[in-house]
């Protein structure tokens, strides 16, 4: 057991896989004692084996750059991150209860924002949020779910609690690679699933299909379901083809639909026009309707608005959701929790200070250097300050930016992201932050995701995860342990 | 089925079936000017002509050798039928309709891009040319064994059909044509020893040698040989064969008729001749009359499956 972690430290953060005093974690016990027993040459070949497998099934991202777009094989760490199966089971309920009253939340913003009346939420959040989308006041989306599909990332901080960092509520990507991430450690790292007792997480498509299916307008047996993608130079557009395909419904895009004369959604097959009765689009809002939102798209579906608001086409996920994911509105979700559904809240939020209150915005003005500064609605980690590793400069230009438009930027502490040991180099386990984004469906009923995407930072001591920037990633594990 | 994969698996069918033609023909060339007498002129530039390449490349090439020839045929990325620009012409369209084709299919078209890219050198240096066309060849016989064996009958399987069996007869009337051409322009004091030579390596560019051997039982002249590969209903790439085909496949998809009808038009003058001396200039107008129809054909496959029809609803 010692060989592999005996100079294992992962410093004062928490680590997933390891106590402080260096002995495994239960749920990790297992795992560590089975790579324990492999030389480090072994555990050299299996890493070339995932990389191996990686391109064989042609698992890859796309990456912008200025001389366009690279097909980048998915980065993979074979050394799985495990969760405990009764810590998992809180944590999702925390889940569903979030994306509940988050959607209690929304449809009460297009109906009659009684969370402003009562005072939960101030006007001017909402009013000036770049998500409300005004067009879809008074559309009642079926079950009053508008965010079907959710991606909530959590971190867990120093004292080993999880907590949620965002909500994506527009296109949540990266379950794909999830599934793909545990068809590879099947591959590589078979007899792991003998000893140990992971739970499967690939009952995702299939859920996915019941969710969409449960939002039909029409009542039948087999609703037309359709994946819409932006096209291949997509950086999600492997996750789009590989959902299409696990569902066994048609991946299309925009132009190869359009609305009739009757407001439904038709798309264009050699049999002639066939009715489309659900669309799970991977198209920003702003997109998917040249009528209705930007004029110039020619992603979209002329005339798609029309179709959904008349009830005649569902969308998953409904527009206008993402007026929940504003990183403003994030700071209210306890609240909200409280205000809905009368319960206390599972998952906690990551203390937020919002510039736009006066008291706040000077302490956050104050402490710069200390705290990470985030705009309201980018996401992929883009426009964000991270306050103990900036220059003065760079601190003065947020400053600057905060005192302009306060209302678009709020500020959180510098976390401690927990750490797992991952591999570096040959037969060298070294600890790297950690995050987790786990995906929550909702229609008629919830589900989540067993787990969820771990991202991981490979270089050492950082603290960015995304793949578009150099993070990789780990198979997520939920191990029950036998009564210890 | 969406108007628009129809038409990608219509169009990555076609372009399968035309890189594996482009090495069997190379392949065949090859072989036959080793045999030739020395004093007759073929040359390699013949192969640009089957291919209706000559204006793209005379704008690319001023001599007319073997090395310039297989440039153009295998690797040049402006010629939209080279080797190379076929196989990555596959592989667009089967990136974008993943979902319809079995799931090995994605990794099989990549191992033949990658190997066809990456040893291109070899398919143009004589010397191991033979090995590189093979590979190629059995690498899209592969992904013709690969959905024989495993893709569904649904409406997809018919497009790829009919794309695979069009071009196949649109490359088996060019080659005829090529020979009947080199036939016709050479002296007449060689035909008889270069007639054996080009009607034999006919068939063999089309891999029906053998077959002919044992459906005809006689020898091989240009008017069994033009016979054989036109009219022989059990050979898989006679025009019979491939247009029967084409006809099957479109039975099964909507509004066929006009398709049909266009095909049995096509069949009604795909005819033997009897005498080597039919092989004359009245031949080749006939054989560009049969190009012609295919064409139209083509364009009204077009019309009418991947211009989408808002007529007849499902």
């Amino acid at each position: 057991m010692d060989k592999l972690i005996k100079n294992y430290d992962s410093g004062d953060f928490f680590d997933e896989l390891i106590e402080p005093s260096g002995a495994p974690r239960p749920p990790a016990k297992q795992l560590l004692k089975y790579l324990d027993s492999l030389t480090a040459e072994e555990l050299e070949k299996r890493r070339i084996t995932a990389e191996a497998t990686v391109q064989e099934m042609g698992i890859s991202f796309t990456v912008y750059t200025e001389e366009g777009n690279i097909d980048r094989a998915w980065p993979f760490d074979i050394i799985p991150r495990t969760i405990e199966a009764k810590d998992w089971a809180v944590t999702e309920a925390g889940l569903k209860q979030r994306l509940t009253a988050l959607n209690r939340f929304i449809d009460d913003l297009y109906h009659e924002q009684n969370c402003i009346k009562d005072g939960i939420i101030p006007e001017h959040i909402i009013k000036e949020s770049k998500n409300f989308r005004p067009e879809c006041v008074g559309v009642s989306p079926a079950f009053g779910v508008w965010a079907h599909i959710c991606g909530t990332d959590l971190v867990r901080d120093h004292d080993g609690k999880f907590y949620v960092l965002e909500d994506n509520l527009r296109v949540p990507s990266g379950v794909s690679y999830m599934l793909e991430n545990r068809a590879i450690t099947k591959r590589v790292l078979p007899e792991l699933f003998e000893n140990d007792d992971i739970q499967p997480n690939a009952s995702y498509p299939a859920e996915l299909f019941e969710t969409l299916a449960a939002l039909s307008p029409r009542d039948i047996a087999r609703p037309e379901i359709v994946v819409l993608t932006p096209g291949i130079y997509n950086s999600a557009y492997f996750e789009h083809a590989f959902l299409a395909q696990q569902m066994g419904v048609e991946l299309v895009e925009g132009s190869d639909m359009f609305v009739g004369d009757d407001d439904c959604v038709y798309m264009k097959t050699i049999y002639g026009p066939e009715r489309v009765d659900v669309i799970y689009r991977r198209i920003d809002d702003l997109f998917i309707d040249p009528e209705a939102f930007n004029p110039d798209s020619v992603l979209g579906v002329p005339g798609l608005m029309r179709a959904w608001k008349a009830g005649n086409v569902a969308l998953a996920n409904a527009p206008g959701a993402g007026v929940a994911d504003d990183k403003v509105v994030y700071a209210y979700v306890p609240a909200l929790i409280r205000y809905y559904l009368d319960e206390e809240p599972i998952l906690p939020n990551v203390e937020t200070y919002l510039c736009d209150d006066p008291e706040q915005r000077e302490y956050v003005l104050a402490n710069l250097d200390k705290l990470v500064v985030k705009p309201a609605n980018e996401s992929g980690g883009y426009g964000m300050l991270v306050g103990p590793h900036s220059s003065k400069k760079e601190q003065q230009t947020f400053a600057e930016l905060i005192k302009a438009n306060p209302r678009n930027y709020i500020a959180q502490p510098t976390l401690k992201l927990s750490t797992a040991p991952t591999l570096i180099g040959t037969g060298a386990l070294e600890p790297r932050h950690l995050d987790l984004r786990p995906f929550i469906l909702q229609s008629r009923n919830t589900y989540v995701t067993t787990g969820g995407l771990t991202r991981v930072a490979m270089k050492k001591g950082s603290l960015v995860v995304n793949s578009s920037q150099g993070g990789g990633s780990k198979d997520t594990w939920i191990v029950v342990t036998k009564g210890e | 089925m969406l108007s628009r994969v129809a038409e990608r698996l219509y169009w990555s069918a076609r372009y399968l079936e035309r890189a594996e033609n482009i090495a069997r023909l190379v392949s065949v060339y090859d072989d036959l000017l080793y045999d030739l007498p020395r004093d007759i002129a073929v040359s390699w530039y013949n192969l640009v002509e089957i291919n209706s390449g000559v204006e793209l490349y005379n704008q690319r090439y001023k001599v007319r050798d073997e090395h310039n020839v297989l440039k153009f045929m295998l690797a040049d990325d402006t010629n939209p039928s080279s080797l190379l620009s076929s196989v990555k012409m596959v592989r667009e369209n089967i990136r974008t309709t993943r979902d319809v084709v079995p799931g090995e299919m994605w990794e099989l078209i990549n191992e033949l891009d990658l190997y066809a890219r990456q040893n291109i050198k070899q398919g143009i240096n004589r010397s191991v040319r033979h090995a590189y066309l093979n590979t190629i060849i059995e690498g899209c016989q592969k992904i013709i064994g690969l959905l024989t064996g495993t893709m569904d009958r649904h409406a997809g399987w018919h497009f790829i059909m009919m794309g695979r069996f069009l071009e196949r007869a649109d490359m088996n009337t060019r080659i005829l044509d090529a020979a009947n051409f080199q036939m016709q322009h050479s002296q007449e004091e060689e035909s008889v020893k270069l007639g054996q030579v080009v009607w034999s390596k006919v068939l063999k560019s089309q891999s029906a040698y053998l077959s002919f051997r044992r459906t005809m039982r006689c020898s091989i002249n240009g008017a069994s040989v033009v016979t054989f590969m036109l009219t022989d209903p059990c050979f898989p790439r006679s025009q019979r064969y491939c247009l029967e085909q084409v006809k099957a496949a479109a039975a099964t998809l909507p509004r066929f008729g006009i398709i049909a009808a266009n095909v049995d038009k096509l069949l009604q003058i795909t005819n033997g001749v009897e005498h080597s001396t039919d092989l004359n200039e009245k031949f080749s107008d006939y054989l560009n009359e049969v190009q012609l129809g295919m064409i139209t054909l083509h364009h009204q496959i077009t019309e009418n499956w991947f211009h989408f029809q808002q007529g007849d609803a499902a």
